[in-house]
This record gives structure tokens, C-alpha cells and sequence, in this order.
């Protein structure tokens, strides 16, 4: 049986090492938290209302590739694809609380539910101010009805663009969860895989997918979708990709969007680029306009063969915050 | 069992766990992400450092909070908060309790499961741990007399909860999206608390033996 071939050390200290191979990458515009795997902007201005973002690790560079200015102003990660528990996301709230509240945002998975909601019931308990914006951008995951079940995926990005924009703009605690809240239900995704990743901890594929086969929908963690195919073309593909995102919020003619085509980790940027080119003619036939196009790894699940395609809706206000600079590992405007 | 024992069994049931991890990975692959065993594996290792260490406890629901916490504060994901919460909760209800026996460790399951509930949403049937420990719970409750004697039955009630989870399809968790495609695969996380009962049973087991 094939197995996944990874250039890592300790299989226990995955998380870690590349937490701190991101603290290097930054040249010190992030900070560590002593002893946990969490960082800060360093020029954190203290005086805001504080983006926190978090999860499980082994989505690179999802979420600590977020934290900077205008994005997260922190990131608390956990191990491998698992949340990080309740007192590490309670210590990174208290260094980011300044007195004006800490918005947590986070991919709506029940572990991470769970594990921040205790975290939110221990910074309550300290007098600490939280709301909890749970992401559930892909449309695979539930029927619409059911969307509070849905997953969080590369949507996480545009929702941390818009709340950083806006916690740099704005004061009032309210505003910027009410604008970040609609950037969170204008925003949906949906993905194709290829192939497997693999948790480094186990060295072995986390599912099986035929070599003839792919899977439209597939989850980050490889959750299953909603259907498998035989493989066919890029064009093929990203039809059914637009055609379920589209109708799903819907997205409709002389709605104006941000594209983002992310990979999940091992396709090409070949592949990416042509994607791109497709969704943009579909979107063009649709009478949507692209205002802005991403096209990269953004949140990824090991070497996962496939990408994800997301779509954000624009009112002004979204694309006026969106537009602002930011400056992180992963995205700089 | 006094506290001293009480400690001495959950440190064989922590390195047993720990020993555990590559059965459960591999049944989460089959139906999750693929990191439960993992998970168990760091929160166990994180207990074993624990017990191993000149920590002493002052009762048995002390000895059980402070492996919940420590669970809690070093697992992360969704069995962290759950297993956390069981060892947390239930821990909490038998106040003072100087001995680990038959209505203590019925007590024990019996708020722990409330505990679990409150947390994580997931009711019997889901395919859940809660499968297991329900089976457990209620089992130790028709129980009376010494905790040697019942812990066989505890633990295998618990283990055909685990069982049940076979015929169930998964509604929570990272397995909820695979519908029937969870069928006829027992939950890992039910596997890991039938365990853990396993292993208390073993121990008393190989205790009376000695």
C-alpha cells in the first residue's frame, strides 16, 4: 500500500515546528505566546476591538497565515486538525483583550464549537467580552435549511478580511460583528478532491479515493460530498462547482463578488489557473462581476489533491472594507 | 478502592489508553478525520506524566477533576471537550468521596453523561461516545455491592454500546457528513470510553489475582 512521504521530525511536534517556521517566516511581525502554539501581531495597537481566529493545525496557512494588520490580530492553533482546548484559546483571549471585547471567529466544527465555547464561558468568567462568529461557507456540507450544520472552509478568509477591515475602522463592538456577520452569510464555497492528505501523526491516507475517480464536495478532512464521478475535464468540473454555489445564496446578475480558487494542497497552480479562467467565464455568462480574484493555497488539508472555489458577495460597505491593506503571511493587499 | 488505589488504576487504564492509539486511529479513519486516536493518545500521555509525578490527591473526586482538566487543557478537539467534560462533571458529583466504589463510579457516570450532554448536543443514537456511556451508566445503576464484582458487567454493557453504534449513522461530528457511509462501523469515540472501563476492569482483575 502507498504511503504518504513527509519531511517532518517528531510526529508530536508537527504543530509546533511549523508554528515556530511561521514566527521565523514573519521577520518578527508575529509574536509567540510563551509555552502554547498561539501568536499575536507584534504591532498589535492595544487600544481595538480584538479579532481572534483559531483551529486545528495542518491547513497551512490557515489561521496563523491571517494574523497581521488588518486581518486576526491572533491565532490559537491546536494539534493536527483537532481544536486547540479551552485554556489556551483563554490565555490567548486575555493577552488580546484590552477592555473592548474579543470577536472569536472560527470554521463551525464541533470541536472547535465546543472547545471555544468553554473558552468564551472562562473569559466570562473574568469579566472578559466575546462573540463567537462560526463560519459555514460550504455548501456541500447541508441542505441550506440546515446551514448552521455546514462547514467552515476557505470561506474563513474573506470572513477575517472583512472583520479585521472593520475592527480597524470602526469602535462599536455591535458594527463589527453585524458587518462581519453578513460577510459570513454572503460567503459560499465548495471544493473537489482528487486524492487524500494525510495526518502526519498516523503516516497513513486518511481516506481512499480510485485513481479514476474524484469527489465533488469533499471536506477539508475528507469528509465525503456530494457526489463521486469519474474524473472528467477542469470545465466540467468548475460547471458544477459555480452552478451549486451559485444557486445556493444565490448569486445573481449584477451582483458584484471577490473569487477566490484555493488549492487544498497538491494540485497545481496549472490546474488552479484554469479553473480560474473558467469560473470567470461562467460567472461572466451569469452577469456576476469579479471585483477582485485570489487564486493560491489559502486553506489546505495536507497534500489533498483538489481545490475549492469560494465566492463573496459585495455590498459598499463589504467592498470598501475589503479593499483596505492588510499585511500577513497569507494575504497582503 | 481508597484514593492511593484509585490513582493506581487510572494510571494502568492512562498507559493502556495510551497504548490504544493506533486501534482507535484506525477507526477513525474509517468514519472521521483520522486524529481521535491521537487525541487520546496526548490527553493519556498528559495523565500518565500526571499520576507518575509526586502529585497526590486528596479524595478520589479531586484525583478524577484534576485528570478531567488535565484531559481538557491538553487534547483539544472534540473529544477533549467531551472527555474533559465526563471526567469533569462527573467528578464534581461525588464531592469528598474517599472510596472509588459501586455508587461512586455509578454517580460518577450518571453526571458525567448529564455533564456530556450539556456540552456537546449529541443525544443516544447519534453515534456517539454517549452510546457507550449511557449503556454504562445505566447499567451501573442496577448495580449494588462490590465494584470488583460489577465493573465485568459495566464494562460490557459499555462495549455493547459500542456495538450499537455499528447499526447507527453518524449525526455530529466531522462523521455526520458521511450518512450511511458510517454504517457498520463502530464510533471511535464510544470505542474509547468502553475502553476506559475495559481497562478498570483489568486491573481490578489482575489486582485480585496478585
Amino acid at each position: 500500500m502507498r504511503k504518504p512521504k513527509k519531511l517532518i521530525n517528531d510526529r508530536f511536534d508537527v504543530a509546533k515546528e511549523q508554528f515556530e517556521g511561521l514566527l521565523c517566516a514573519m521577520d518578527g511581525k508575529l509574536q509567540g505566546l510563551p509555552g502554547i502554539t498561539a501568536a499575536i501581531r507584534s504591532d498589535y495597537p492595544n487600544n481595538k476591538v480584538a479579532i481572534l481566529t483559531g483551529g486545528g493545525a495542518g491547513h497551512e496557512p490557515l489561521f496563523a497565515g491571517y494574523v497581521g494588520k488588518g486581518l486576526a490580530d491572533a491565532a490559537v492553533l491546536g494539534d493536527i486538525f483537532a481544536a486547540p482546548p479551552p485554556n489556551v484559546i483563554l490565555q490567548t483571549t486575555e493577552a488580546v483583550d484590552n477592555g473592548k471585547g474579543v470577536i472569536y471567529i472560527y470554521g463551525n466544527y464541533a470541536g472547535d464549537n465546543m472547545n471555544f465555547d468553554i473558552a468564551s464561558e472562562l473569559a466570562d468568567d473574568d469579566d472578559i467580552k466575546t462573540h463567537t462568529i462560526r463560519v459555514w461557507d460550504d455548501v456541500a456540507s447541508a441542505p441550506l435549511d440546515k446551514i448552521t450544520e455546514r462547514r467552515g472552509t476557505a470561506g474563513d478568509l474573506y470572513v477575517l478580511k472583512i472583520a479585521g477591515a472593520a475592527s480597524e475602522k470602526y469602535d462599536d463592538f455591535e458594527q463589527i460583528v453585524a458587518v462581519t456577520e453578513r460577510a459570513r452569510d454572503y460567503t459560499r464555497s465548495m471544493g473537489v478532491a482528487l486524492s487524500s492528505g494525510s495526518v502526519p501523526q498516523t503516516n497513513s491516507f486518511n481516506f481512499d479515493l480510485p485513481e479514476d475517480e474524484l469527489e465533488i464536495g469533499m471536506g477539508l478532512h475528507g469528509e465525503p460530498g456530494v457526489s463521486r464521478e469519474k474524473m472528467s475535464t477542469a470545465d466540467e468540473v468548475v460547471n458544477k462547482l459555480v452552478d451549486q454555489i451559485c444557486s445556493d445564496l444565490p448569486f445573481q446578475s449584477g451582483d458584484e463578488v471577490c473569487l477566490l480558487v484555493n488549492n487544498l494542497g497538491a494540485s497545481t497552480y496549472m490546474e488552479l489557473l484554469i479553473a480560474t479562467r473558467h469560473a470567470h467565464a461562467l460567472l461572466a455568462e451569469r452577469g456576476i462581476k469579479v471585483h477582485n480574484t485570489l487564486v493560491g493555497n489559502y486553506c489546505t488539508s495536507q497534500e489533498m489533491s483538489g481545490y475549492s472555489l469560494t465566492l463573496m458577495k459585495l455590498d459598499d460597505e463589504l467592498k470598501n472594507l475589503y479593499d483596505l491593506p492588510c499585511n500577513s503571511f497569507a494575504l497582503r493587499k | 478502592m481508597n484514593v492511593i488505589e484509585t490513582k493506581e488504576m487510572m494510571l494502568f487504564v492512562s498507559k493502556k489508553m495510551v497504548a490504544s492509539e493506533p486501534h482507535l486511529t484506525k477507526l477513525d479513519q474509517t468514519i472521521g478525520d483520522g486524529d481521535h486516536g491521537i487525541g487520546m493518545e496526548r490527553g493519556f500521555k498528559a495523565v500518565t506524566e500526571l499520576l507518575e509525578s509526586d502529585y497526590q490527591a486528596q479524595d478520589v473526586s479531586k484525583l478524577l477533576l484534576k485528570i478531567g482538566t488535565t484531559m481538557m487543557s491538553t487534547m483539544g478537539g472534540a473529544s477533549g471537550a467531551i472527555f474533559g467534560t465526563l471526567f469533569r462533571a462527573g467528578a464534581k458529583s461525588i464531592k469528598g468521596a474517599t472510596a472509588f466504589d459501586t455508587p461512586t463510579l455509578s454517580t460518577f457516570l450518571a453526571n458525567g453523561l448529564q455533564g456530556v450532554y450539556e456540552r456537546g448536543g449529541a443525544k443516544p443514537g447519534d453515534k456517539t461516545m454517549i452510546d457507550a456511556l449511557v449503556a454504562a451508566s445505566e447499567e451501573a445503576q442496577t448495580l449494588e455491592g462490590d465494584l470488583a464484582t460489577n465493573l465485568p458487567a459495566i464494562s460490557k454493557a459499555a462495549m455493547l454500546g459500542v456495538e450499537a453504534t455499528k447499526d447507527m449513522i453518524a449525526t455530529t461530528g466531522k462523521a455526520k457528513t458521511l450518512g450511511e457511509r458510517s454504517l457498520g462501523h463502530p464510533d471511535p469515540g464510544a470505542m474509547s470510553m468502553a475502553l476506559i472501563l475495559q481497562f478498570m476492569c483489568e486491573f481490578q482483575t489482575e489486582q485480585l489475582a496478585a
